[in-house]
């Protein structure tokens, strides 16, 4: 296993092929939960558990598994570790569990655990599937914390519960807390990504 | 009487105060690809009603009677996905056979329905809400319609949208998202109508 070769597995999920805001991947979850910084997190821990460990799973068994019967196969190994960590959230962070309601089960159909098993873990090693897996899960989890962040900045005058950030007198957008800011802050932020990437590809030139 | 009106309550909150999309935060991925086009919508939005109102009036008896009565609530997830999964199989089959056009233009958001956390999350929000077998389905139908209604409004804005003059920086997802966000807004002003 050479480390230099296996690195950009580890660094493309972080910027370049970042799940949520390059292949723009997993949005329900991002939205949703996004409500504070801390959420975001808590998300983002759960979802890069469970795709580090179908990932490395699928990568071991890809052998084994018959071509038509693919999809459903990675399915309910996927399934079987989100039901997993929906035990451990329940069980060891229960503040967390109740925040993120619905959408740990809804881990399952994220689109980033099943289009990395398709697209990555069934035809690579273990090794490089757990750093994909790695790469990827840490840019979609910090990605959330950075919509979590802003929503939570502008829509409760805080950060990671840490506040009030702008002195008591500050009026919060509540809006941002609610769904229309999800919306906007994720098209905002995307945006600025394309623009960011205009100047980089101009500067090139 | 007071049925039909607690019916009513339950597909109005569906449809608009608590929809899928705006205010659940289900379903986004498909929203935002196949809303291009109001056919396109149209067709996506038949076919996630069929399958969100079949996977509810499966999975909601599986639950209750065979989940809950053997102990076995943690396969939730696991046994959900799977009928989900096979339900649409059986939709892409019927309809390669029946009308092979919607087949083609739904393309490859077909399949996509499987992973569309709206079918999911629903089949388990009626779980969760502890709704009776007629109300889960009528639950189920009123989102799948919310659903299919606010895919036909973006599509609607977004064929106008084509004719405007938007920041290269914004086309495309950007903008969608914003008029999402907008749309959200709007939705808001429903919240209290199903009281």
């Amino acid at each position: 296993m050479n480390p230099a070769r296996l690195q950009p597995e580890l660094t493309k999920g972080l910027w370049r092929e970042n799940p949520l805001l390059r292949l723009v991947l997993g949005m329900c979850p991002a939205l949703a939960v996004t409500t504070s910084a801390r959420n975001g997190l808590g998300m983002g821990l759960c979802t890069l558990a469970v795709l580090l460990a179908s990932n490395t799973i699928i990568s071991l068994i890809r052998d084994f598994i018959p071509p038509k019967v693919r999809i459903p196969s990675f399915i309910i190994v996927i399934a079987s570790f989100v039901t997993m960590v929906d035990m451990v959230t329940n069980a060891f962070a229960h503040d967390l569990y109740k925040a993120l309601g619905i959408f740990i089960p809804l881990i399952v159909v994220n689109c980033i655990i099943l289009g990395r098993a398709e697209a990555f873990a069934s035809r690579n090693g273990a090794l490089a599937s757990f750093l994909d897996g790695l790469g990827m899960g840490v840019g979609y989890a910090l990605a959330l914390i950075l919509i979590g962040g802003a929503r939570e900045i502008l829509g409760n005058g805080t950060l990671f519960g840490y506040g009030p950030l702008f002195g008591g007198n500050f009026e919060p957008v509540i809006a941002m807390i609610l769904p229309p800011g999800a919306f906007l802050t994720l098209g905002f932020i995307l945006a600025g990504m394309n623009r960011i990437d205009a100047m980089r590809a101009a500067r090139k030139k | 009487m007071d049925t039909l009106l607690s019916y009513s309550l339950l597909i109005i909150n569906a449809l608009l105060v608590t929809n899928v999309v705006f205010a659940r935060f289900l379903g986004i991925c498909p929203y935002l690809g196949v809303s291009r086009r109001i056919e396109t919508a149209v067709g996506m939005g038949m076919a996630v009603i069929f399958v969100m109102t079949m996977a509810t009036s499966v999975t909601w008896p599986l639950q209750r009677y065979v989940l809950d009565r053997l102990d076995l609530a943690y396969l939730q997830t696991i046994v959900f996905i799977l009928i989900i999964a096979s339900l649409v199989q059986f939709v892409e089959l019927v309809l390669r056979k029946f009308s092979p056009a919607l087949y083609r233009a739904l393309g490859i958001y077909l399949p996509l329905i499987t992973t569309n956390c709206a079918v999911l999350g629903l089949a388990i929000l009626c779980i969760r809400e502890s709704l009776s077998y007629l109300q889960a389905i009528a639950f189920s139908f009123a989102s799948a319609v919310g659903f299919t209604l606010a895919l036909v409004v973006f599509a609607g804005i977004r064929e106008r949208i084509e004719y405007e003059d938007i920041p290269a920086c914004m086309r495309g997802t950007p903008i969608g998202l914003i008029t999402a966000g907008v749309l959200a807004l709007a939705f808001m002003g429903f919240s209290g109508l199903g009281r």
